[in-house]
């Protein structure tokens, strides 16, 4: 049962991915199969958590071809975590995208596309092989292409265009970081890795392929200096799909960065600590200042995700248990939190005819609970309690300040108080000013926008307000796990018996 | 599209004759060189000259089912193959299951034959989709 | 061997990072296939170099035998290439589209995700649309022959 439940969130969207393709002609039908499995795969997440919680960590060799050699899946918290929340992301973006533009989106190939991007996050966060790592990078980034010039305008194809060159050149340089790690120490599992890796002579090569490895996650979760692809490419995506790669796509680097320098390269933590800790600084910085520049609810919303990327990375610079707790409730939060505010701001282009700023505007009169459903997130984005950003915030700034790390933490603070400064712009300029005469005059299409379209817009909106609120009210559980996974994920001897046993390691020392 | 006369007239001869060898060679992968991966890319070379040389609606008749459907055909059949593998609750995806059916000698039947048919299919599926996407305006 | 590899992947990566700094895209791509290459290589050279034996079990044998190349990163080189054959082919495919579509493949003709600030003033955020641009000119005739 374990074996099964830890292939499951890989295997499901899989199959929902080959029938979706299978049924070209039949778009209602995708749709409908397209929320069932993504549903199907929520509850497998949620039973492997179960499992993960009640009886520790879930390995399994693919063709029972033993570790190291072998293909290796691994599921310990923090990994059970991400996809428990990858479940509930496909879920409300499965929904949402039965809204308005669905047809057009499933004609042109959404659903499959869809459920193979969802199968390269599972894949990622399950696998415990660098290559393999790299492939089902690939398998996202492949699926994202398709998905982000998904109804072919010029904007998509020029962003897409940015988005495809940078993540191409990204990706190389981790094939060529698998190249020298694998040169360097014989072997690609990461556990086998773990062990290895402080034993290597030549440290400062594998340094140097720690860089082009931390390069290549970096410019996946759109850290500084890397992020210009995200701003260039997020906001021209239809609204399902920006929601799914902002809950997702740079998340997935931000995990890798985490598994890999507090598994692999925890030896060498001297040198990379205060690299991640200036580079998450920056990152910081530069994102929510990007925000307070812009006056369109899509960009300013992505250049928050590069910002709160920052707050994630504090927790691998740090590597205590309290930073590394805060990582792991920081990143769920922010899931929930980022996604939601992708979907409002669809839903507020819909009433309201636009995405910018300007033209928007008297939507606190006209849709109060809209405005209700926006604040949510957006207040919680910025750290206001009792939301659940609150006390994502509130550990991550107190590890630092633990470990003496006043700088960092006090920007994070200040970056906080930026954060709340872009969404009280854009509650100012949407909810609460005059209505633009041409906002006031737009109405939605009403073929476009009936009773269905509204369903499956609010519901996904108000179940993940439900999720905020939820962490928020009742942290408790939720903070409990994080440091419970931040201890796993610092116990790298339990990581490395409960991949390779002891057998297999003689077997490795024989071959080598 | 003005392909060739040689071309055109070849082009069946040209489909045919790779699609053979392409099956030679998915059955033999197991234990010498060859496999679903390489069968593939030889049946889809017949059916890019075909593309070329007759257009991508013949091709298309050819083929009966669109490129994403050959994907979704083949992805199922390799990740179906896997699923055999829990005969064993216990054991990993993936693990081989061997059958030795008798018809007068025995033929070893196993689910990595099963993987390597879907493996084949898709390759087949997503080396057409690209070919098709570039001539788009034919 | 040992001198010819590494100078083969320090061309390679010179040319490709030459390449990608190019502002029109097929060059660009072309820097990210020699770039893929020398990513190929350097896998390849990390499986230790040598006269080998094919990594074949002989018939009837139950292991490699002495002296037999190290088969994993041939597996790894072939996974990689044919990753890097889909990344490219569909760069390529988008890059024809955009052609159609820009009528040009340099980078600074394509302003549309995002045009240049001045265009829009923060007092005035509503961005302007950029000017209209040429109808996309057809494929150079050399093109067409060539697909």
């Amino acid at each position: 049962m374990r074996q099964i439940l830890l292939v499951a969130p890989i295997l499901i969207p899989l199959a929902a991915c080959a029938i979706t393709a299978l049924l070209w002609q039949r778009p209602e039908v995708q749709r409908r199969i397209g929320v069932a499995a993504a549903a199907l795969l929520f509850l497998s997440t949620l039973a492997l958590l179960a499992e993960v919680v009640t009886g520790g960590m879930v390995v399994g060799q693919m063709g029972n071809w033993p570790a190291p050699f072998g293909i290796t899946l691994v599921v310990d918290p923090l990994s059970a975590a991400m996809l428990v929340i990858t479940g509930l992301m496909a879920l409300a973006v499965a929904v949402y995208a039965m809204g308005p533009g669905a047809a057009e989106r499933d004609r042109a190939g959404f659903q499959p596309l869809f459920h193979a991007l969802v199968m390269g996050v599972a894949g990622a966060f399950s696998t415990g092989d660098l290559f393999n790592l790299y492939v089902w990078f690939e398998v996202m980034l492949i699926a994202s292409f398709g998905l982000l010039v998904l109804d072919r305008t010029r904007e998509q194809l020029d962003g897409g265009l940015r988005y495809v060159m940078l993540n191409l050149v990204g990706t190389t340089f981790f094939l060529l970081a698998v190249g020298l790690v694998y040169g360097l120490t014989g072997t690609l599992n990461l556990a086998d890795l773990a062990r290895v890796a402080p034993q290597v002579e030549n440290q400062g090569a594998l340094a140097a392929a720690a860089v082009l490895l931390l390069i290549s996650f970096g410019a996946k979760a759109a850290v500084f200096p890397l992020f210009n692809w995200l701003p260039a490419a997020y906001h021209t995506a239809s609204m399902p799909v920006a929601a799914i790669f902002a809950a997702l796509l740079t998340k997935v680097g931000v995990y890798a960065i985490i598994r890999v320098f507090t598994l692999v390269f925890a030896h060498d933590q001297a040198l990379f600590g205060p690299i991640i800790g200036v580079v998450a600084m920056l990152t910081m910085v530069v994102g929510v200042l990007g925000a307070a520049a812009h006056y369109d609810v899509r960009r300013i919303l992505s250049f928050h995700i590069i910002s709160q990327i920052g707050y994630m990375l504090v927790g691998v610079a740090l590597m205590t248990p309290l930073a590394l707790a805060g990582a792991v409730l920081y990143i769920v939060h922010h899931i929930v939190v980022k996604a939601n505010l992708f979907l409002v701001a669809g839903a507020m282009q819909k009433v309201g005819g636009s995405f910018a700023l300007a033209k928007l505007g008297g939507l606190w009169a006209t849709r109060p609970l809209l405005g209700l459903m926006f604040l949510i997130p957006a207040l919680s984005l910025a750290g206001i309690p009792p939301l659940s950003g609150f006390w994502g915030k509130l550990v991550v700034i107190r590890s630092g300040f633990e470990a003496e790390a006043w700088l960092l933490a006090s920007v994070a603070l200040a970056v906080g108080l930026l954060t709340l400064y872009s969404m009280v712009k854009i509650w100012n300029e949407a909810f609460w000013k005059a209505a633009p005469a041409e906002a006031a005059a737009h109405q939605p299409a009403p073929g476009e926008w009936g009773r269905m379209q509204r369903f499956a817009t609010f519901a996904p909106i108000v179940a993940l307000c439900a999720v905020t609120l939820t962490i928020g009210l009742w942290t408790e559980p939720f903070a409990a796990f994080s440091l419970a996974a931040a201890e796993a994920l610092l116990d790298r001897e339990a990581y490395i018996a409960a991949v390779l046993g002891t057998a297999p390691v003689q077997l490795a020392e024989a071959v080598r | 599209m003005d392909a060739s006369l040689i071309l055109r007239v070849s082009a069946p001869l040209l489909l045919w004759v790779p699609a053979i060898v392409s099956l030679y060679l998915l059955i033999r992968g197991h234990n010498e060189p060859g496999g679903g991966f390489v069968g593939g890319l030889v049946a889809s070379a017949g059916l890019v000259f075909f593309v070329i040389s007759r257009g991508r609606q013949a091709a298309l008749r050819v083929m009966r089912v669109p490129p994403a459907g050959w994907c979704g055909i083949g992805l199922l059949l390799a990740a179906g193959s896997g699923l055999l593998a829990w005969i064993d609750p216990a054991a990993g995806y993936l693990t081989h299951r061997w059958w030795f059916p008798d018809v007068g000698f025995k033929v070893p039947l196993g689910t990595a034959l099963l993987f390597d048919v879907g493996v084949y299919l898709t390759v087949i599926g997503t080396i057409t989709a690209m070919v098709f996407a570039l001539v788009d305006e034919d | 061997m040992e001198i010819a590899l590494p100078l083969a992947i320090g061309v390679l990566v010179a040319a490709a990072a030459y390449l990608l700094m190019a502002r029109d895209l097929p060059r660009g791509l072309l820097g990210f296939v020699l770039l893929g290459t020398a990513a190929n290589l350097t896998i390849f050279a990390a499986g230790r170099i040598g006269t080998m034996t094919p990594p074949l079990v002989a018939p009837g044998a139950q292991a490699l035998e002495a002296g037999a190349a190290n088969p994993l990163p041939q597996a790894l080189v072939l996974t990689a290439i044919v990753i890097g054959f889909g990344l490219a082919s569909f760069a390529l495919v988008l890059l024809r589209r955009a052609h159609a579509e820009f009528g040009s493949v340099m980078s600074e003709d394509m302003q549309e995700a995002e045009p240049p600030l001045a265009a829009a003033p923060p007092a005035e955020p509503a961005p302007t649309p950029p000017p209209a641009r040429p109808r996309p000119v057809p494929a150079p005739a050399a093109l067409r022959e060539v697909v």
